[in-house]
C-alpha cells in the first residue's frame, strides 16, 4: 500500500508539473488564478497520501491549514487586484 | 524496499526541480502578476518540502504565511500599484543601455555561479550525522513543561529569541503604516457568496487558531502557526467587506497588537524579580507559563498580520 | 491485501484519475468557464473519492473525522472561488467559447 500512496503522490506532483503551464501561457489573470486553486488542492490531495504513507497524522493539520488558506489568495485576487485595473 | 526508495528519490528530485524552475520564472518574468502567482506556486512547493525534511511546524508556518497571507498581502499590493501606474513606468525606463547591462547580468551569474559549487562543496562535505544540540533538548525536555522540542525551543529554551521576534513584527507594522498608503478606493459590495463564504470559513478559522494553538504543547503547531491562520481570518474579513467600528480602532486595536509583548515582558520581569534569571520558568508551572504566553502571542500576531493588510493606520474618521 | 486494502486502492486510482481530468481540462478546455468547469470536478469527485480511500485505511475514528473536515473545506472554498472568478469574468467582458 506505501507504494501506491507514494506512487500517487508522484503522480499528482507531475499533475502539478503539468499545469504550471497554464500559469505560463493563460492569456487572462483569471486562468492564472485557476491554475494556483489546482496546484493548492492537489497539494492537499499530496499532502493526505503522505500523511498516510509515512504514518504522520500530524501532516492532515498542514493540509487542513492549506485547505483553509488556498482560498484567501484567490479571494484577495477578486476583490482587489482585479477591481482595479 | 527498493521501490519505495526509488520513488522517494523521483518524488523529492521533481520537488527540487520544481522549485529552482518556480524560481527562475518567477524572477525573471516581466509581468507583476504572473511573477506573485508563480511566487505563491513558489510557496505551496516550499510548503511540500518542508514536510519531505520533516520539519512539520516550518511547513505550517510556510503554507499559512507563505502560499496564504503573502499572496494577498501581494495581491494587495499590486492593486495598489496599478492604480498608481508607476508599473508602466519602472517597464519604460529600462530600455536604455542594453549590452551594458547583459554585461553585468555575465558578470553576476558567474559571481553566484562560484558562490553556488561553494556551498554545495561546504555541504557535501559536512558529516552525514550532526545532532547540533537535539541531544541536549531531548535530555531536558521533560522540565519544559511541553512535549514538542520545537515548542520547548521556542518558548522555553530560547524564548528570548521569541520576545524580540515580537518586536521586530511590531517594527514592520510600524514601517508599513508609516509608509502612508493610497487612498482607500469605495469597494464594491460583496455578493452573497463572498458574504456567506466569510461567515462559515472565519469561524472554523479561529477554531482551527485555537486547535493549532492547544496541539502545539505536543504535536506540530504553536503560537506562530496559529497566529498566522488567526491573520488569515482578519485578511478574509477585510477583503469581505467587515469593518469594525470606529472605537474599536483607536485604543483597542494597539493594546491587541502589543499585548503578546507586554504578557511576554511582564512574566520576564515578574521571573526575574523572583530571584532567577531571564525568562528561567520553574519546571512545575512552565506548562501554563508557556500557553499564556502562546495564547496572547497568537493574537498579537493575528492583529499584526491582519493589520498589514490594512495598509495604513486606520484612522478613527473613517470607520465611523 | 486484504477486501479493505483492495477497495482503497480503486478508490485513490479513480480519484487520481479525476485529478487528471482535471489537469486536462485545465490544459486543454478553450475559455476561462469551461476550465473553472474542470477545476471543481477535481476538488469535489477527485478529493472526494481519494479522501474516502483513505478513510477507510485511517487509524482512527479523529483522524476520519479530519479527512472529512478537509474535503468539506476544499469543496466549499472551490465553490465559492469559482463562483467568484466567474462573475468577475463575465464582469470585465471576458466572452464565452463558441464553436
Amino acid at each position: 500500500m506505501q507504494i501506491l500512496y507514494l506512487a500517487l503522490a508522484l503522480f499528482l506532483l507531475l499533475n502539478l508539473g503539468a499545469g504550471m503551464w497554464r500559469v505560463v501561457r493563460g492569456p487572462t489573470a483569471a486562468d492564472r488564478m485557476l491554475a494556483a486553486q489546482l496546484f493548492g488542492t492537489t497539494a492537499v490531495a499530496v499532502l493526505l497520501l503522505l500523511a498516510q504513507a509515512t504514518g504522520n497524522a500530524a501532516l492532515r493539520d498542514v493540509a487542513l491549514v492549506f485547505a483553509l488558506l488556498a482560498a484567501v489568495t484567490a479571494v484577495a485576487f477578486v476583490r482587489r487586484t482585479w477591481q482595479q485595473a | 524496499m527498493e521501490t519505495l526508495t526509488v520513488l522517494t528519490w523521483i518524488f523529492d528530485s521533481l520537488l527540487a526541480m520544481g522549485l529552482l524552475w518556480l524560481a527562475w520564472r518567477c524572477l525573471t518574468c516581466p509581468d507583476l502578476f504572473n511573477a506573485i502567482v508563480l511566487f505563491v506556486a513558489f510557496g505551496l512547493l516550499m510548503a511540500l518540502a518542508w514536510v519531505r525534511l520533516e520539519a512539520l511546524d516550518v511547513a505550517l508556518a510556510e503554507a499559512a504565511i507563505g502560499a496564504g497571507l503573502t499572496g494577498a498581502l501581494l495581491m494587495a499590493a499590486l492593486a495598489k500599484l496599478q492604480s498608481t501606474k508607476t508599473n508602466r513606468d519602472i517597464a519604460e525606463k529600462s530600455e536604455k543601455n542594453v549590452t551594458g547591462v547583459q554585461l553585468l547580468q555575465c558578470v553576476s551569474i558567474a559571481l553566484l555561479l562560484l558562490v553556488a559549487i561553494g556551498l554545495g562543496y561546504a555541504v557535501l562535505s559536512l558529516p552525514a550525522y550532526a545532532p547540533g544540540l537535539s541531544i541536549e533538548v531531548s535530555a531536558n525536555l521533560e522540565t519544559s513543561g511541553v512535549s514538542n522540542p520545537v515548542t520547548a525551543v521556542l518558548l522555553n529554551f530560547r524564548a528570548y529569541d521569541t520576545l524580540l521576534e515580537m518586536v521586530v513584527l511590531l517594527l514592520a507594522l510600524l514601517g508599513v503604516w508609516s509608509l502612508g498608503g493610497a487612498i482607500q478606493q469605495r469597494e464594491t459590495t460583496p455578493g452573497p457568496v463572498l458574504d456567506t463564504l466569510s461567515r462559515v470559513l472565519v469561524p472554523v478559522l479561529i477554531l482551527v487558531t485555537a486547535y493549532l494553538l492547544w496541539v502545539g504543547a505536543h504535536a506540530p503547531g504553536g503560537a506562530f502557526q496559529a497566529g498566522s491562520v488567526l491573520g488569515a481570518a482578519g485578511v478574509l474579513l477585510l477583503l469581505a467587506g467587515w469593518r469594525p467600528r470606529g472605537a474599536m480602532m483607536a485604543l483597542p486595536l494597539r493594546l491587541i497588537l502589543v499585548a503578546g509583548l507586554i504578557v511576554f515582558l511582564a512574566i520576564a520581569i515578574a521571573i526575574m524579580m523572583i530571584e532567577r534569571q531571564l525568562l528561567e520558568y520553574w519546571p512545575a508551572q512552565a506548562g501554563v507559563l508557556i500557553l499564556v504566553l502562546e495564547t496572547a502571542a497568537t493574537i498579537s500576531i493575528g492583529a499584526t498580520l491582519a493589520a498589514l493588510f490594512l495598509s495604513r493606520c486606520p484612522q478613527v474618521e473613517e470607520y465611523k | 491485501m486484504t477486501l479493505s486494502e483492495i477497495i482503497s486502492s480503486i478508490l485513490l486510482i479513480s480519484g487520481a484519475v479525476f485529478f487528471l481530468a482535471g489537469t486536462l481540462g485545465l490544459l486543454r478546455f478553450p475559455d476561462v468557464y469551461t476550465r473553472l468547469h474542470a477545476l471543481t470536478k477535481a476538488d469535489n469527485v477527485g478529493l472526494g473519492l481519494m479522501v474516502v480511500g483513505l478513510a477507510l485505511q485511517s487509524e482512527s475514528l479523529a483522524g476520519v473525522g479530519k479527512l472529512l473536515l478537509i474535503w468539506l473545506l476544499v469543496m466549499l472554498a472551490g465553490a465559492s472561488v469559482a463562483h467568484l472568478i466567474a462573475k468577475g469574468a463575465l464582469h470585465r467582458g471576458i466572452s464565452l467559447w463558441k464553436r
